[in-house]
């Protein structure tokens, strides 16, 4: 396989990927606007600052704004993040590597892009929202059921699974670093209703309310999330749960190529660190640095991977 | 009084009653209803958007990409007539690439003076750097699009050969594609020959054009401009059919004398290069110095033998429309045989004496750039307005030697599907046709090109024109 079409998958995904998490911080920080009394607009700030487009927020607007923000995330073509923006990269991206994906894959995540760019053509009102955000899950669902269903299981694949985990554990680990100060125990008053408001953006931005409730029998406590959100590996979108989907696709790799390179040992190294951790250590010792550190290795591993397996030139 | 119609209709006689090859075709529309076929029309476009079936229009940002129009009646061709064709496509192809041989090697035809040494040697397509070179196989056109417009039951032109990179064929294979879907019942009561095994004969035939020092399993790349180029859906999709990858110029370098496709497990040789680059843009060391596109140095490597590159560069020289009227010498002086296809007559503007006749009849003529294609820059006099009449005769008398002038022929028609029924549309048809050192081999069919516009005579989708699906019947 080419390097520069490893690229593209590995892009393609990552996007793809993006898309759909961009979409469920929307969905959260709906969720919790409605819920709320006071109308305040502050909620969309994290979540801007989750999606790491923030700054970008305010080169074009100069105050946080409910209708703004959801627009700005959706379909502002200056934020690369946002959904519209995602759903056409990884398009051309689709474009790009169109003799590696199978029939079905490009259809769908064509399909994909000509329905959401119908479907974004306009600014969305609140009352339209839900349904729009339904519809970009339903695609999300579409390309990756195409993905599962049609593909071989060889070097492709884990290229796609690598874009897709990378994507993901960075997205996760964004969510708790722009949050981590709701889980310190020194901060929360346990029970409050701030909190719960809190607890709830962070585990509805990674579609984990419903998982969590069920493991822990209704009961929410800051370091339970933590706990399920990095180390529980029945939880798709946990760290060590996507950590461990990358060191297998990097281990098919190494097998199939019969190749060894500086990210196998990166990853090696990243969940060592993760397995042999426990919550409690975590919070010893600082979950804001735990988190920093891990946002600084798997964006070393993902230009690791880009230098290994030859994406440019 | 008897109105005579001023064009060949290829599916009606003259008086209504259907031609032969469209007789069971015709007795199945018959029966069709023509809202139930709008519908399939529109099912094919959706299908043609789905599949990402587009091409990019240049100087047109917005309109990033677009869709062929794709109509759903059939151009339907009797298995004697495409026998007739075919003979005459293959001893063309034969000739383009015995000149090409001759005109980078010893030149016979300009000795005997055949063709003016000055066409040869001011002309831009020739390329010095092709002299004294035999590329593998001698096979100089892996792949030529023949474009044959029809004007009566038996007569058939040439009005064009393409021998750098015709394009199109992903839109044969797709046109099939689509109507065996629509109309699988058309294709249990007509009997019509496949086109489906052109990208197994395609990677076939290039592999057996492979260089003597090559790899075992002879690999194949496409090579193409990018995700902008206009064609850039059928660089991807001949890839995708053949199994082989496609690659732009940042994928490749050169090391060892081979030309190395960079790959997540190191560089791999490439043995023979399906490129879809321009000459000018294939080695900026050699060519273009400007050019991202092309490989630095494959020249090099191409002329030590290291790799085959197809089409081979310098081919432009055989389908430069200035040397096109010379093809039926061209062709007798290499077979020995008189041209079983015809020539459109061309006047060499040039030629002072030309240049003053088709000043006189301008608005009768159609005035092409000896270089272009694609449409561009071309003059149907006929349907010029005064004022552009005016501006092209100007450009003209400022650079004669850059155009031919052909009269405007009575191009055949065959009908689309309109809101009203079906309604004739002029078409041309370009076969492709695929050479190796030990065989050419002609697709049965190719692609048809139709003005969707009524009356229109210009089929390029690049102003418009759609496809049709191009039948060919067992006998």
């Amino acid at each position: 396989m080419l390097g520069k079409t490893a690229g593209g998958l590995f892009w393609m995904f990552r996007y793809l990927e993006r898309s759909e998490n961009t979409a469920r911080l929307i969905e959260a920080g709906f969720r919790i606007a409605l819920t709320r009394a006071d109308g305040d607009d502050d909620e969309w700030t994290s979540v801007l600052q989750t999606a790491a487009v923030a700054h970008l927020y305010f080169q074009k607007h100069e105050q946080i704004e409910a209708s703004k923000a959801i627009d700005f995330l959706l379909r502002d073509a200056t934020n690369p993040s946002s959904v519209l923006s995602a759903i056409s990269a990884a398009r051309m991206n689709a474009r790009l590597v169109r003799t590696a994906i199978t029939r079905e894959v490009w259809e769908a995540v064509n399909d994909t892009y000509m329905v959401l760019k119908q479907a974004l053509a306009r600014p969305v009102s609140a009352r339209d929202l839900p349904e729009v955000l339904a519809l970009i899950r339903q695609q999300s669902a579409l390309v990756r059921g195409a993905m599962h269903g049609t593909m071989l299981r060889n070097d492709i694949f884990d290229f796609c699974r690598l874009g897709t985990f990378l994507e993901r554990a960075d997205n996760t680990a964004r969510i708790l670093d722009v949050k981590y100060y709701v889980l310190l125990p020194s901060i929360s008053q346990i029970g409050s209703n701030l909190d719960n408001v809190q607890w709830e953006t962070i585990l509805r931005s990674v579609a984990g309310m419903r998982a969590y409730r069920w493991i822990n029998q209704g009961e929410s406590n800051p370091m339970g999330i933590a706990d399920f959100l990095i180390f529980d590996t029945r939880m798709p979108r946990s760290l060590a749960f996507s950590v461990k989907k990358i060191a297998a696709n990097l281990g098919y790799l190494e097998r199939n190529y019969g190749l060894r390179h500086p990210c196998h040992d990166q990853i090696d190294v990243i969940l060592a660190r993760l397995t042999h951790n426990t919550i409690e250590r975590v919070f010893e010792d600082g979950l804001h640095e735990f988190i920093t550190d891990f946002l600084t290795d798997v964006a070393r591993l993902g230009h690791q991977i880009e230098t290994d397996y030859r994406f440019l030139g | 009084m008897t109105d005579t119609p001023r064009f060949f209709d290829e599916m009606h006689q003259h008086g209504g009653a259907p031609r032969a090859p469209y007789d069971t075709y015709c007795g199945w529309f018959g029966k069709e209803d023509l809202r139930d076929l709008r519908k399939k029309s529109s099912d094919a476009e959706q299908f043609f958007r789905r599949t990402g079936i587009t091409f990019n229009v240049y100087g047109q940002a917005e309109a990033d990409e677009r869709l062929i129009p794709f109509d759903i009646v059939p151009r339907i061709i009797s298995g004697r007539e495409w026998a007739r064709l075919t003979r005459g496509i293959e001893q063309r192809v034969r000739a383009i690439n015995a000149f090409l041989y001759d005109i980078y090697h010893r030149q016979e035809i300009l000795r005997a003076g055949r063709i003016p040494v000055d066409l040869i040697a001011r002309n831009e397509a020739f390329l010095p750097q092709m002299i004294g070179m035999a590329p593998p196989g001698n096979v100089y056109t892996h792949i030529v699009g023949v474009d044959l417009v029809r004007t009566g039951e038996d007569e058939f032109y040439v009005l064009e050969d393409n021998a750098r990179t015709p394009s199109g064929v992903s839109y044969m294979l797709e046109n099939r594609e689509t109507m065996l879907q629509m109309f699988p019942e058309l294709f249990t009561r007509i009997k019509v020959q496949s086109v489906s095994d052109y990208p197994r004969d395609l990677r076939r035939s290039l592999a057996a054009s492979a260089p003597a020092n090559c790899s075992e399993d002879r690999t194949v790349a496409v090579l193409t401009p990018g995700i902008h180029n206009s064609a850039y859906f059928e660089h991807a999709f001949l890839a995708d059919q053949m199994g082989v990858e496609l690659v732009e110029g940042h994928d490749i370098r050169i090391t060892d004398g081979k030309v190395q496709m960079r790959t997540t497990q190191g560089y791999k040789p490439i043995d023979v290069l399906y490129r879809r680059v321009d000459d000018d843009f294939l080695d900026p060391l050699n060519f273009r110095p400007d050019s991202q596109l092309g490989v630095p140095g494959i020249m090099d490597v191409y002329r030590a033998g290291g790799i085959t590159i197809a089409n081979a560069p310098g081919t432009g020289i055989a389908d430069d429309k200035a040397i096109y009227s010379y093809m039926p010498d061209i062709v007798e002086f290499y077979t020995g045989e008189k041209a079983i296809l015809q020539n459109v007559p061309t006047w060499r503007c040039g030629d002072a004496d030309s240049l003053a006749y088709v000043l006189d009849h301008l608005a009768e003529l159609v005035v092409k750039e000896v270089h272009g294609s694609g449409g561009y820059g071309m003059l149907v006099g006929p349907a010029a307005s005064k004022k552009e009449l005016a501006a092209f005769r100007a450009k003209l008398t400022a650079r004669p030697a850059n155009y031919i002038a052909q009269p405007t022929l009575a191009l055949s028609t065959v009908p689309i599907l309109t809101k009203a029924g079906l309604a004739p549309r002029h078409v041309d048809l370009r076969p492709f046709v695929l050479v190796s050192p030990d065989r050419i081999s002609i697709t049965p069919g190719g692609l048809t090109r139709v003005a969707i516009k009524k009356g229109s005579l210009v089929v390029n989708s690049s102003q418009g024109g759609g496809t049709k699906d191009t039948w060919v019947l067992e006998e």
